[in-house]
């Protein structure tokens, strides 16, 4: 029994020290850090996909029915003699909304920072269980590359938008997507659900049960709040998108008519009766609502803790964040039903759905003022993930500011399906997530890869995407507005729309350049992999405990002990210290008193 | 409680019994997903108003409850270190779990024989769902049986003592979770029609 106890004492003192090899330590790695790299890479790979289908999308709306050279290179037999074909416009429509919003900014972001942050802001050696955490990768990784193979289906991948309604998802032969690409779309989606449930159920245990000696709930980091509400979510939402699908698929493959009701196609009468696309739709946005908070709330996370660290002061209403991230997941998973105001949704329950919708503004707001009054009277440092950060908050308000409008079931009904819809996530999702992954990237680059980013280049990557990704997104409020529908691959059939040409050619050109400067990003990522300047322990002077961790990557995190806790993450700029932060490990003076947070 | 204390090997083992825990919730949604359908789905015109369970499904519901009992005089055994009765009523859960599955199957051919098939033209859309949700929860009863037989093999290796028996709980919480959910899925259907 004493040889046991031992054995205790030496794990708990020096960690797991095992010979590893290549395979064991690149590939088939059980250490989070690595495995949170493997993430971002495949991440950024996916969305290199991503973003060059956003451009040629954004090619083929401003120069429609032009030939252009980029569409002969990129889509072959899609675009004869370099023009778009208009089934392939609606298959990257599809591709690029799967693509970014799971494969990016839920894999992508969540994947990356959950699996790095979580053991080493908790104190904990690795994951509760290293090899689920494997699998989950792998899985992520297998889900990919069969989206990335269905690309190149023959009849071309799944063109029924990320929301897969049927009967255009349900039908084979509705479309050219709708047989093979589609197949492949579910059979992705399928393992990525796995994936992301096995993901999210490591990191809520080892959140509840690793914690290191005196980290209780209210010390945690708020990013680790987020990660760890963010898996919560998952795991009740995500399921019930696989019971939708699993009913797809018997609709598809065994001829059952859940989501199908009476149909004809090319003059035939098809056996299908009874069933409700609306159905689909209740059970598809029941994960798809909740999907948009999991993809916002880490990046939530990220920026309160690089705001506190870059403004030199503790986060102000560090409780208040934590009800509203509690709150923001409760209302999430109530207010599906606005994504369907015009089903034929009965009036009064859209009312109901428009109460519970408007009050998600309350904790949002209180986190934005949250955010505003941490920098306020900072010392702002403005280094590229300072500035990443703030562009998160500004576009979330003007993002949310319109969700306010389209939460209103009377307001909505007149823009649904206009590119007022379009301006308005991708502002608040789209953009403010992925502002919130470069200020994780740019903040924990030298956690992961112990050199630091370019700040330079950093700057310029910031001010161009920033300034491009307004002048993208706020001109498609007023073609919203004046009623220019989203999907349709040409506008030119309408008179109607003929001013609106020109805002589009504008919004185009600021998307490609947008574009174009990631490459600069790209340039800096991998280049500092390998020549980026070394930096030190702590190059920001935070507080959390990745940072007392060395730099060289142990599997195990720390050489001896685990660091005790003994304050809250924020004790920036505390009166009676000589420096302007104290890290969590360093026990309080005497006569110090925990802040009341 | 306290969380944060414990030694390393504490914390994963607490860890892992949560994340099983977790796990179930997400089932529940599965299946939460499954029945808010079926519910949704009665106001169809063609929605089967009235039928009858099939007889095999209450037997099987019998098994099963049965099945949990003998699981639970299992741990009760081992705890006592009575190795040859926890090998008895470890047997006796897997043939009970067989014959769950069995029986399951005997009532899908009750509801064919009353003439309602799966898919096609003589399928009914209540009958498809019922199909559909015994038949989820017949695959989940299938990877307990197959952790059961990982639970059988360790015993038959003598891996479990009284005081380490990890595995062993967790298979059985996951059995029990099986238990209830198919009383919860027969009252359901039985009640919502």
């Amino acid at each position: 029994m004493s040889a046991h106890a031992d054995n205790h004492a030496h794990d708990d003192d020096h960690g797991h020290h095992h010979k590893e090899t290549f395979v064991t330590k690149y590939i088939f790695s059980q250490d989070h850090k690595m495995i949170a790299k493997q993430y971002l890479i495949t991440g950024t790979i996916m969305g290199v996909i991503g973003v060059l289908m956003s451009m040629m999308m954004r090619m083929q709306i401003a120069w429609p029915e032009e030939p252009n050279v980029i569409f002969e290179a990129l889509l072959g037999k899609w675009a004869p003699d370099g023009v778009m074909d208009a089934d392939i416009y609606l298959a990257l429509v599809t591709i690029h909304g799967t693509i970014m919003v799971f494969f990016v900014l839920t894999a992508g972001l969540s994947g990356t920072f959950s699996n790095l942050l979580i053991p080493l802001q908790i104190g904990a050696r690795d994951m509760a269980s290293g090899f689920l955490n494997m699998v989950s990768y792998w899985l992520f990784f297998l889900s990919s590359v069969i989206m990335v193979i269905s690309l190149f289906v023959e009849a071309g991948p799944a063109a029924a938008g990320w929301t897969i309604y049927p009967p255009l998802s349900a039908l084979p032969m509705a479309q050219a997507g709708s047989g093979m690409g589609m197949t492949l779309w579910l059979v992705s989606m399928a393992i990525f659900i796995a994936s992301s449930l096995l993901g999210s159920l490591n990191y809520i245990v080892t959140v509840i049960n690793l914690r290191t000696k005196g980290m209780s709930m209210t010390r945690l980091p708020l990013t680790i709040w987020c990660f760890f509400i963010t898996a919560v979510i998952g795991v009740i939402s995500f399921p019930v998108l696989l019971s939708a699908a699993l009913l797809l698929i018997m609709d598809r493959s065994f001829g059952t008519s859940f989501f199908l009701s009476d149909i004809f196609i090319q003059g035939e009468v098809l056996h299908y009766q009874g069933g409700s696309p609306v159905l689909f739709e209740h059970l598809f946005w029941f994960l798809g609502h909740p999907e948009v908070y999991i993809v916002i709330l880490p990046a939530m996370g990220l920026v309160s803790e690089i705001m506190a660290s870059n403004s030199r002061k503790p986060i102000f209403g560090y409780r208040a964040m934590i009800a509203s991230i509690l709150a923001i997941a409760f209302l999430s998973t109530i207010v599906w039903g606005h994504h369907m105001f015009i089903s034929g949704m009965n009036p009064f329950l859209g009312s109901v759905f428009t109460f519970t919708t408007l009050l998600i503004a309350i904790p949002s707001a209180v986190k934005a003022f949250n955010w505003i009054t941490t920098l306020w009277k900072g010392n702002l440092q403005m280094n590229p993930a300072m500035l990443f950060s703030i562009g998160f908050v500004s576009t979330f308000i003007t993002g949310g500011l319109t969700g306010i409008i389209l939460g209103d079931s009377a307001l909505d009904i007149n823009v649904h399906d206009t590119y007022f819809v379009v301006a308005h996530f991708h502002l608040v999702m789209g953009i403010s997530a992925l502002y919130g992954m470069f200020a994780g990237i740019y903040h924990w680059y030298p956690k992961m890869f112990g050199r630091m980013l370019n700040k330079n280049l950093g700057y310029i990557h910031f001010w161009v995407t920033a300034v491009c990704a307004y002048g993208v997104f706020f001109p498609m409020h007023f073609i919203g507005m004046a009623g220019l529908p989203r999907r349709y691959y040409t506008n030119s059939n309408f008179p109607l729309f003929d001013d609106l040409a020109n805002v589009n050619v504008i919004i185009t050109i600021f998307a490609l350049v947008g574009g174009v400067v990631q490459i600069l990003y790209l340039y800096n990522f991998f280049a500092s992999i390998f020549y980026g300047k070394k930096t030190v322990q702590n190059p920001w002077k935070s507080t959390t405990l990745e940072w007392t961790a060395p730099i060289k990557h142990i599997h195990g995190n720390w050489e001896g002990e685990i660091p005790h806790v003994h304050r809250w993450p924020y004790d920036y700029s505390k009166p009676g210290h000589d420096v302007d932060f104290v890290p969590q490990n360093i026990p309080l003076k005497d006569g110090e008193e925990e802040l009341q947070h | 409680m306290d969380l944060t204390q414990g030694t390393s090997e504490e914390k994963n083992s607490r860890a892992k019994k949560m994340m099983l825990w977790f796990g179930i919730i997400s089932l529940i949604m599965s299946f939460a997903g499954w029945t808010s359908a079926y519910i949704v789905s009665k106001s169809r015109p063609d929605w089967l108003k009235d039928f009858d369970l099939p007889n095999a499904f209450l037997i099987s519901l019998l098994i099963i409850v049965i099945s949990s009992f003998t699981f639970i005089l299992a741990g009760k055994a081992l705890k006592n270190n009575n190795r040859s009765q926890a090998s008895a009523f470890l047997l006796v859960t897997l043939l009970l779990g067989l014959a769950f599955i069995y029986n399951q199957f005997l009532g899908f051919n009750e509801i064919i024989g009353d003439g309602y098939h799966f898919t096609g033209p003589t399928s009914n859309i209540t009958m498809t769902f019922i199909f559909v949700i015994a038949f989820m929860h017949i695959l989940h009863v299938a990877v307990g049986l197959i952790c059961l037989l990982v639970v059988i093999y360790n015993h038959f290796k003598q891996k479990y003592t009284p005081s380490s028996m990890l595995g062993f709980e967790l298979a059985a919480t996951f059995w029990h979770f099986l238990d209830a959910l198919w009383v919860l899925l027969f009252l359901f259907l039985y009640f919502f029609r």
